[in-house]
This record gives structure tokens, sequence and C-alpha cells, in this order.
């Protein structure tokens, strides 16, 4: 089963952040995600610039309205993806906690939806 | 006529399992094998297979092996001499004397190890009994190559890690062990048989792949009734593959199916094969889901379904093998012989079962009785809850268009106020 673990932060804080807490995060970061590419679980996964630099897009009327920022109004944002191959749900949900912007902000785990199925 | 991959992966478990009798490093033995395997399908073509296609690829792959412990540098080259030295005294010398038969076996206990988890024991035995490439195996489950070379070299040094020998497991874990092969045979003929795609040139074909390794581990235990229940299984199963989906590319639920493109080989052998086992070898899970099988795929059409005699063998099964997701099949049954609301009644038990109670199945099975028995919103209700909880876009498509038809029935079919 594929998953895709969104990772939220809050921009502010981040900065915020003495260098050395952030230099601990990255690194957390990197250790799990050598990890799970040893493990075989790893499929891919990207940082993204801040939110700031987003541009939502709306086309109402058949026009398209551009506005700077990200799309939904929130404390926290999207500031990455990865994608895990893993045998179950609740390695999904292990890997999400230990990802460490779950411990200061949150994590969500949602599903891949497949191109496969079975009929009922 | 056997086609040259065919025939160098019908090979490949039997020439690694000499080798690694021979040189011991199942890790090392797999990859020199993997290596032997792409020499002959580059190679045969053009001058034709060899006299002895099992030699012929025994004799690279022992060079690629030798090869590699001499660029191992001097000191290891010592070390491993040493250890060679040691084993060639303690195993029985790789000679036509050892049963080439067994050799597969245990290769597939090996691959199926416990300490590893399902998705690896399914790589791992894809390559090294199937004789996949890893490039395959990571088209068929659609992850990158990368993901995949990772997940097969883990499994490989874990099993070296918990020092598995390359013998036969111990008596008492035999059956438990078994356990584990069937189980992922059947996870790699499921993974096929869910494919929607249909095989083509870069997919291979899982359940293909899953019934000629059953085929293969038939032949060495002839007398196991559950590896007959389990061949007969799947190739019940997979008779019904050319009708499961419809010319628009959406699933076609059992009872929908054009019965006429089921294929009556498939189901013949099947039929055969655990009629068989039913009469004679100890009764198990797979020969009772075999049998199951058997008579939907008896019935001419949905109605002449012998749903009594599917009940009676849910409910051997449920007591035998006891899981949710059986339990809820039973369901099913309940309700054709003593209708929907019978069958609700036992989904409501079910709905406790955290193993199951997000389940879309669940949702989906319910929405159905509920169709059944005439409630119209709660059945619509129920298999929009399906369609939010399945993460296949084919059975959200399905599960939708259902909800759909019961809401917004034709004009001519008008809601009874």
């Amino acid at each position: 089963m594929k998953y895709m673990l969104l990772i939220y932060q809050n921009p502010g804080a981040m900065q915020a952040m003495p260098e050395a807490e952030k230099q601990e995060l990255m690194s957390d970061a990197e250790t799990l995600m050598e990890e799970l590419m040893e493990r075989g679980e790893w499929v891919g996964g990207e940082a993204l610039a801040d939110p700031s630099a987003a541009k939502s897009v709306r086309v109402r009327g058949g026009v398209p309205a551009v506005t700077d920022g990200p799309f939904a109004e929130a404390k926290e944002q999207i500031v990455g993806y990865c994608i895990v191959d893993c045998e179950s749900e609740e390695r999904a949900v292990e890997i999400a906690g230990r990802w460490p912007d779950a411990r200061l902000w949150g994590m969500e785990v949602r599903p891949i939806l497949s191109p496969d199925g079975l009929e009922m | 006529m056997l086609s040259v991959e065919d025939l160098v992966r019908e090979l490949a478990p039997r020439v690694l399992g000499r080798l690694v009798r021979r040189y011991g490093q199942f890790d090392a033995c797999e990859d020199a094998v993997q290596e032997a395997l792409l020499s002959a399908v580059q190679q045969w073509p053009e001058p034709g297979v060899p006299d002895q296609p099992e030699g012929w690829l025994y004799t690279v792959a022992s060079r690629r092996l030798v090869d590699r412990f001499r660029s191992e540098g001097a000191r290891r080259r010592r070390e491993d001499a040493a250890v060679l030295a040691e084993r060639d005294r303690d195993l029985a010398p790789a000679s036509d004397e050892l049963s080439v038969g067994d050799d597969t076996l245990t290769l597939l206990c090996l691959c199926c190890h416990p300490a590893l988890t399902p998705p690896s024991q399914v790589a791992l035995t894809l390559r090294a009994v199937g004789g996949l490439t890893t490039a395959e195996i990571a088209r068929a489950f659609l992850v990158p190559e990368s993901t995949m070379t990772r997940r097969i070299s883990r499994a490989k040094d874990q099993i070296r890690e918990q020092g598995a020998k390359f013998e036969a497991p111990p008596v008492g874990e035999l059956n438990e062990r078994r356990q584990v092969v069937l189980h992922v045979l059947y996870l790699i003929f499921n993974e096929g048989y869910m494919a929607t795609s249909g095989p083509d040139a870069v997919r291979v074909d899982l359940s293909d792949e899953a019934i000629r390794l059953t085929r293969t581990v038939r032949r060495l235990v002839p007398d196991d009734g559950e590896v007959a229940g389990l061949l007969a299984l799947m190739l019940l199963t997979e008779a019904r593959r050319p009708a499961r989906i419809g010319v628009d590319g959406n699933l076609v639920p059992l009872a929908e199916q054009d019965r006429s493109r089921w294929s009556r080989e498939l189901i013949e052998e099947g039929t055969g094969l655990v009629t068989a086992s039913l009469s004679g070898a100890p009764l198990g899970p797979y020969q009772l889901q075999a049998a199951i099988a058997a008579l939907h795929a008896e019935a001419p059409r949905p109605e002449d379904t012998d749903w009594p005699q599917i009940l009676a063998l849910y409910n051997l099964l449920e007591r035998m093998a006891p899981s949710p997701v059986v339990s809820l099949n039973r369901a099913v049954a309940v309700a054709m012989v003593e209708g929907p609301e019978a069958g609700l009644n036992l989904l409501a038990t079910l709905a406790d079962d955290k193993r199951m109670s997000g389940h879309h199945r669940l949702a989906a099975v319910r929405a159905y009785l509920h169709e059944l028995a005439g409630e119209r919103d709660r059945a619509v209700v129920s298999y929009r809850e399906a369609a939010r909880r399945t993460s296949s876009i084919p059975e959200r498509r399905y599960l939708e268009a259902q909800a759909a038809r019961l809401a917004h029935p034709k004009p001519q079919q008008p809601e009874p106020q």
C-alpha cells in the first residue's frame, strides 16, 4: 500500500527556531529518510518552497483569479511530502510519528488510490 | 514450446539451490544467478538454447560468484577460501544425487523467512524463485526500481543476519513455514488478479507467475491438500478474469459477469483438483475457499448458485480459519439463504471488530444487503461510505455508480412513495 505523508509546519515558528534546533530537525528527517530507503519503503518525496511563494488559482466564470499565498488559510501549511510503500496503515502511521515535524506540528497520512481493484 | 525467458526462469531456482549448497552465501549466489539469467536471455536466442541449459546457467553463475570472491581483495579471499573449504567438508557435494526438487522448496522457505515483512517475502520470492528481474518486480508493484532494489537487498541482509541456513526448516516449524509460503504465493496471485491494466509488455502478469510457482510446489508435494487447494483457488479465480472488467473498463460484480466468458478449461482443472483433494487430504482453508469458488463457477446463472452449500462451507471455514473477511463473506451467504435481514444482523456484530469496522468491504456488503432488503436510502448511504473508504480507483467508481443508480433512479422506475 502506498501512502502520502504530508508534512505540516508553522513556517513562522520554523524561521524563529534557533539554528541548532533547525539542524537537528533536518538531520532527524534525513536519518529517517535513509532508513526508509534502506528498507525499500521510500518511493519519493520533495520539500516545498515557503508557502508565501505559493500562487492559488481559481477559475470562476471562465476567468482565472490568481492570488498570492497558499490555498487554505491556516497556521500550519504543507511544506513537503513523502510517498512510502509499506505493508500496512499501522506502519505508515508509525513512520509519520517518527517524522520530526510531527513532534512540533503535524503529519497527515493519506492512502494513495490504486489503479487496481477487486470486483464485489 | 517455452520461450528462452520462461525456460530460464523455470531453471532459476534449481540453479540457485545447487549454487547455495555448493558455496553457501545465499545473497551472493542469488546475485550471481541473476547475472547468469541475464546472460542467457541475451546470448541464447542467437545460437539457440544449449544442450544442457541448467548446466550452462550453473557454470556461468559459478564463474560470476568466483570472480566476485576474487575481486573482494586478498584478505577477504583468504577468509573466503577458508570458509569455503570448511563448508565443502560440511556440505554434500553439488552432484546429481542431490534432490533438485527439495531445493526449490527450501529456497521458498528461505525467501518466506518469518523475520521478513510480507512485501519483502513477496519481492524476494519473485526474484530468487521466480527468476524475475528487479525491474520487472518494481513495475508489477508500481514502485521505482531503486525502491525494489533496496527492498530485496535488505531482505537478503535480514536473512543473513538471522543466520538462516539453506536447509529444510526444522520439523516443528515446517507447518508454520508452509503456511507462510502458501500465503506469499496467494499474495502474489492477488496482486496480479487485481491489476486492471491487464498483462502487457511492461507489467509482468503476477497471477500467471503465482500459478506457475504453485504448480511447481504441487509437483514437489503432490499429496499436500492445501497446496492443491491453493492452486485450485487460483485457477478458479483466474477463470473469471476475462469477465471481471467490462468494455467500459469498469469492474463487473460476480453476479453480473458474462459467464460465457469464464474459462471452462481453468474451471475444469480447478474443480478437478479441489474435488480430488477434498476426498483424500486433510481439510484446510484453501481447499474450502476453492470449493466455494468451484460452486460459484458451476452455476450457469447467478440464481442457480448453491448458496446453502456455500454457507455450509463458510461455516466450516469460519471455524477452521476465523477472520473478519471470512465472517463478512459468510454474512453474504447467510443473507442469500436466510434473507438480507439475517445477513445485516451479522454485519452489526462485525462492525465492532476493529480490523473491519472502517473497511470499505463491510460498508459495500452492508449496502448490497440493504439494497436486497429494499432499503434504498440506507443502501445509498452505505455505498457512498464504501466509496469513500476504498483506496482503489475502479472500486470507488463502481461503488459511486451503485449509489447513483439507487439515488437517481431512471424515470421509468419511479421511486415508490
